[in-house]
């Protein structure tokens, strides 16, 4: 295998991996088998393990989820593939008031150890239905864990985690960076749920970031860097669980905080991220918390409006600069 | 495999039907069930057939029309796959193949009816007057929708699959409450594809529309894919065959057949607007091109079937009926053929100066009137722009 892989390519690695250790490890879809997703996000894996454990569904998120949910009770590890995380919103109701549910609601005797992934996120045109960021929907749902890598090894060692985990897991992978590459991960990888990562060390500013917005923020910083300031940017892989815990240690060295997210700014997750460092580490800050999110608005077809509905480098640029000033 | 069978049957159904028209009635009771359901008017050699339930009268002047629409959303459909290859527009679902079922539905409907599509329905919304730059324009990503429903009577485009059925459902129950029921009144058509079938809200919408008698048709036609997923992904049974669960008549009519589109959705439309209720129409027909301009279709299917589908082209069978029938010159041929080059290169000329709209314009129509928060964002918005404006000036 090659050292650079493509954030796609990594979904399909990453699936593979977990269903050659793990024979219980199935996958469920539209799309998803001869033609290989409509992402590609599983190209090679109905031709590696067939129509047993590579389902094609009909086209019903209800059944998709809804069965995965029954499928994982008998001890099956269902990843289930919602095309456009838009779609989410057909199969709710599993989501948010059956599956995370579960556990609790039989005193821990049941548990539904099932992954739902699923293709977030704008910036390719595709319209009000199509392209929302959908992350902080989940984030809502006590219950659920929320998992948006970033980069290609990420997608192979969350993916692993994700499906080990006897929790139910959302796993939103973001349709701006499948083309991205990255260096590939070694075998056995696994990067535990709930640990951020330190993508770029800094002593100014700290720029807490998730899935499209890291490398947004690691270009904001690098154009920062010509004018001597050094960014921290912190990438948070997942939202259920938070890791708070590295957010504030990198605030208590910068004084400065920076939360650059592509759902809308209204109940987007950086608010739960600024309440906490606000709660937790007012004393650490010399300045306001800042957000740049998306505009409160429905993400357009026209390239030129949603280009400046989501942050763009430019924007976390004039917002680093001007919590730098302050 | 009960389900391949019947597609197979009903594939081969055009040398069955090629018979029927030189022989009796009996002829039909000795198909198989699915076949003997299929209702046809036109055979894919042009040749004129009879049903006894749909006959159809229809003047030369009228199937020169259906001819016309044909041929110019073929072309308005062809100008459009190749725009967006040179990279005009972003994608494009095409209705190749599907023209007759479009047309011929499209052409059933009254001026006050209410047409609900999905992302493909770019011969209905010929028939129904929209102007073929609207649907360019959604394509292209200059508008955020397309159009106003209302002018035409047809709505927006829907590409959540499925959601249109329940919305043309309340709507047709509107029309219910509103008393436009009657000899003159009102009905709605919903189009979805086979796929769309396995979704809840769709079988919903039927359970909805029967027990309230809602009028309202329900077109789908049946292209025998959805996306890469073959019909045998959704259905055990003929598509049609399900309205009987919900209470209501099906009907399977030969998709690529103009004529048995008009002749049954009107039979249907006229039914639902006269208080009769609802109608399923399954239109068999075949996608002969891509999903979309994005799809690959030689990754899951056999080119041999597209060939087998090409023989029953939608638009040769109308031209061989036309000059069997002696009912046209050979040049109106080419005097239709030049008028759809004429709207070919209108829509091409049209997309290539279709401006960006402007970008402050991305805060309008998020609520009837602007919120404070929008109007701060919007605010905040023009103020970042002009920064750049300065920044300009000052190089
Ligand atoms: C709720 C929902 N799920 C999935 C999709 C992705 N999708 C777009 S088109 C399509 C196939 C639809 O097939 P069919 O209903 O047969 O219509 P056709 O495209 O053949 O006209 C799918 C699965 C979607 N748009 N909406
Ligand atoms: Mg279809």
């Amino acid at each position: 295998m090659a050292d650079v892989i493509t954030y796609r390519e990594a979904v399909s690695e990453g699936i593979a991996r977990e269903m050659r250790r793990d024979p219980s490890v199935v996958c469920l879809g539209e799309d998803i088998g001869a033609a290989g997703g409509v992402f590609k996000t599983t190209a090679g894996l109905f031709a590696e393990f067939g129509p047993d454990r590579i389902k094609d569904t009909p086209i019903s998120e209800q059944a998709i989820v809804g069965m995965a949910m029954g499928a994982a009770m008998t001890g099956v590890r269902p990843v289930a593939e919602i095309m456009f995380s838009d779609f989410l919103a057909c199969c709710w109701d599993y989501l948010a008031n059956e599956i995370p549910k579960m556990r609790y609601m039989t005193g821990g005797q049941v548990k539904v150890p099932l992954v739902v992934r699923t293709a977030n996120g704008g910036g390719l045109g595709f319209g009000a239905q199509h392209s929302q960021s959908v992350e902080n929907w989940a984030l809502a749902v006590p219950g659920l864990k929320v998992v948006a890598p970033a980069t290609p090894a990420d997608v192979i060692g969350l993916l692993a985690a994700a499906i080990r985990s006897d929790d139910p897991v959302l796993f939103f992978e973001h349709k701006g960076l499948f083309a991205s590459k990255g260096e590939t991960a070694p075998d056995g990888h696994l990067v535990p749920l709930g640990q951020a990562a330190v993508a770029r060390a800094g002593s100014d500013v700290t720029i807490v970031a998730l899935a499209s917005t890291v490398p947004l923020a690691l270009a904001a910083a690098d154009e920062l860097a010509e004018g001597g300031v050094a960014a921290e940017v912190v990438d948070l892989r997942c939202l259920v669980p938070l890791d708070m815990a590295t957010v504030l240690a990198s605030v208590g060295k910068t004084s400065r905080l920076l939360i650059v997210e592509e759902n809308p700014y209204q109940g987007g997750w950086g608010g739960t991220v600024a309440s906490v460092v606000a709660d937790e580490g007012f004393e650490l800050l010399d300045a306001p918390i800042r957000r740049v999110a998306a505009e409160c608005v429905p993400l357009p077809f026209a390239d030129v409006l949603e280009d400046q509905v989501i942050p763009t480098t430019a924007k976390v640029v004039a917002a680093l600069r001007s919590l730098l000033a302050y | 495999m009960a389900v391949k069978d019947a597609g197979q049957a009903a594939s081969s159904q055009s040398r069955g039907a090629r018979g029927r028209a030189s022989r009796s009635a009996a002829a039909v009771a000795d198909r198989p069930p699915e076949q003997a359901e299929l209702v046809q008017l036109l055979t894919p050699e042009g040749e004129r057939v009879k049903h006894p339930d749909y006959p159809l009268d229809i003047t030369a002047a009228e199937v020169k029309g259906l001819y016309r629409d044909l041929v110019i959303v073929r072309r308005i459909d062809f100008e459009a796959i190749a725009l967006q290859r040179q990279g005009e527009l972003g994608i494009w679902a095409s209705l190749l193949g599907q023209e007759a079922a479009q047309v011929g539905s499209g052409r059933a409907l009254g001026p006050r009816d209410m047409a609900f599509p999905t992302y493909r329905e770019h011969g209905v919304a010929w028939c129904r007057g929209l102007d073929p730059m609207k649907l360019l324009e959604l394509f292209r990503g200059v508008s955020h929708g397309g159009w106003d429903p209302t002018e035409h009577n047809f709505h927006l485009y829907t590409i959540v699959i499925g959601s249109q059925t329940l919305h043309a459902t309340g709507y047709a129950m509107g029309i219910q409450r509103d008393g436009a029921v009657g000899e003159d009144g009102e009905a709605v058509i919903v189009y979805f594809g086979d796929g769309a079938t396995s979704q809840g809200d769709v079988n919903e919408a039927f359970i909805y529309a029967s027990v309230n008698n809602a009028p309202v048709v329900f077109f789908c036609q049946n292209n025998q894919w959805a996306i890469s997923e073959p019909l045998e992904r959704q259905s055990r049974v003929p598509l049609y065959q399900r309205a009987s669960g919900f209470g209501f008549p099906g009907v399977r009519v030969d998709g690529n057949d103009v004529f048995a589109c008009l002749a049954v959705t009107r039979k249907a439309m006229q039914a639902a607007r006269e208080g009769q209720g609802p109608t399923l129409i399954e239109a068999y027909t075949y996608r002969m091109g891509a999903h979309t301009t994005t799809d690959d279709p030689t990754r899951y299917r056999l080119s041999a079937e597209l060939e087998a589908w090409k023989l029953k082209d939608p638009i040769e069978r109308v031209k061989q009926y036309l000059i069997r029938t002696e009912q046209v010159e050979m040049s109106f041929f080419d005097e239709v053929d030049a008028e759809a080059a004429e709207v070919g290169g209108q829509v091409r000329a049209a997309c290539q100066t279709m401006p960006d709209p402007l970008p402050e314009s991305m805060f309008d129509d998020v609520y009837t009137s602007r919120t404070a928060q929008n109007a701060a964002e919007r605010a905040e918005f023009d103020a970042y722009l002009d920064s750049f404006v300065g920044e300009e000036a000052a190089r």
